[in-house]
């Protein structure tokens, strides 16, 4: 028994997040920049919904767009002196450019000419309840040694920014 | 029209591509962490997509999503927490001010 992806959905959010991520890098003013990446991200959790994975769905929602998108806006606006200074001149990198186009070619070949799996995915996908029983066995020390990088990170993050006393 | 496993592939392929190009090519530190967010974004596609077509029972894919997420949200905190400190000390976030260590 097999089932495929729904495929409007799939390619509705696949073109937002591509058309976000594009205009992420054609915007000249890094705050337009913070909103189009919230855009992807957010496009991105309706992808893991269509990938049935509601977990990662909730918590790309949760910490990307909440946490990382407002972390950033913050630090845009800590680092702005003016407000001119959001608009940047583009970059002309044709060098970056050309390793991007290059390796994203390299990509997509390997792709076309590997691909272990076809369109069939199986019908069969547990749901949040057997996620949340996987996390806390198999996968609890993992689980632990994440709470204290994360720990590790706010403390740092917290000396890195302090006062200038020091 | 069906959708499979190589075009989850192919979009996370091309997300990553325009992530690298803004990594590589901008000057501004915040918008060079905002493209390595979105690398990351399209590694973890990558992996819950493999997750659902090759092994949907055991979630393999997506139990590493879930740390790669909380790798990438440590690397998004610290690496804002310098460019504050940067800022502090330079009064600028361009990568351009911070070269102390080139050759």
């Amino acid at each position: 028994m097999s089932t495929t992806l729904p495929a409007v959905a799939f390619y509705l959010l696949a073109f937002a997040a591509l058309y976000g991520a594009i205009s992420m890098m054609s915007t000249r003013n890094v705050v337009h920049a913070t909103v189009w990446l919230l855009e992807v991200m957010l496009a991105t959790a309706g992808l893991y919904l269509v990938l049935d994975a509601e977990f990662l769905a909730l918590v790309q929602v949760l910490v990307y767009a909440g946490a990382v998108a407002v972390l950033t806006l913050f630090t845009v606006m800590l680092t702005l002196r003016r407000r001119e200074d959001a608009v940047r001149p583009f970059p002309t990198a044709w060098g970056s450019l050309a390793i991007a186009a290059l390796f994203t070619g390299a990509m997509l070949l390997a792709i076309r000419g590997f691909c272990p799996v076809g369109v069939e995915m199986p019908a069969i996908a547990p749901g949040i309840e057997e996620f949340g029983r996987e996390l806390f066995t198999t996968w609890m020390v993992p689980f632990e040694v994440a709470s204290l990088v994360l720990l590790v990170a706010l403390v740092g993050a917290v000396w890195w920014t302090g006062g200038d006393d020091r | 029209m069906t959708v499979g496993l190589p075009h989850v592939l192919t979009l996370a392929a091309l997300l990553f591509g325009i992530g690298l190009y803004g990594a590589l090519s901008r000057k501004n530190a915040v918008h060079v962490m905002m493209s390595l967010e979105l690398m990351a974004n399209a590694v973890n596609l990558n992996l819950v997509g493999f997750s659902r077509f090759v092994t949907p029972e055991a979630m393999t894919g997506q139990f590493f999503a879930v740390f790669s997420m909380v790798v990438s949200a440590a690397e998004i905190g610290l690496g804002l927490a310098l460019v504050i400190a940067i800022y502090r000390r330079k009064r600028s976030v361009e990568l351009d001010a911070v070269q102390e260590l080139k050759g």
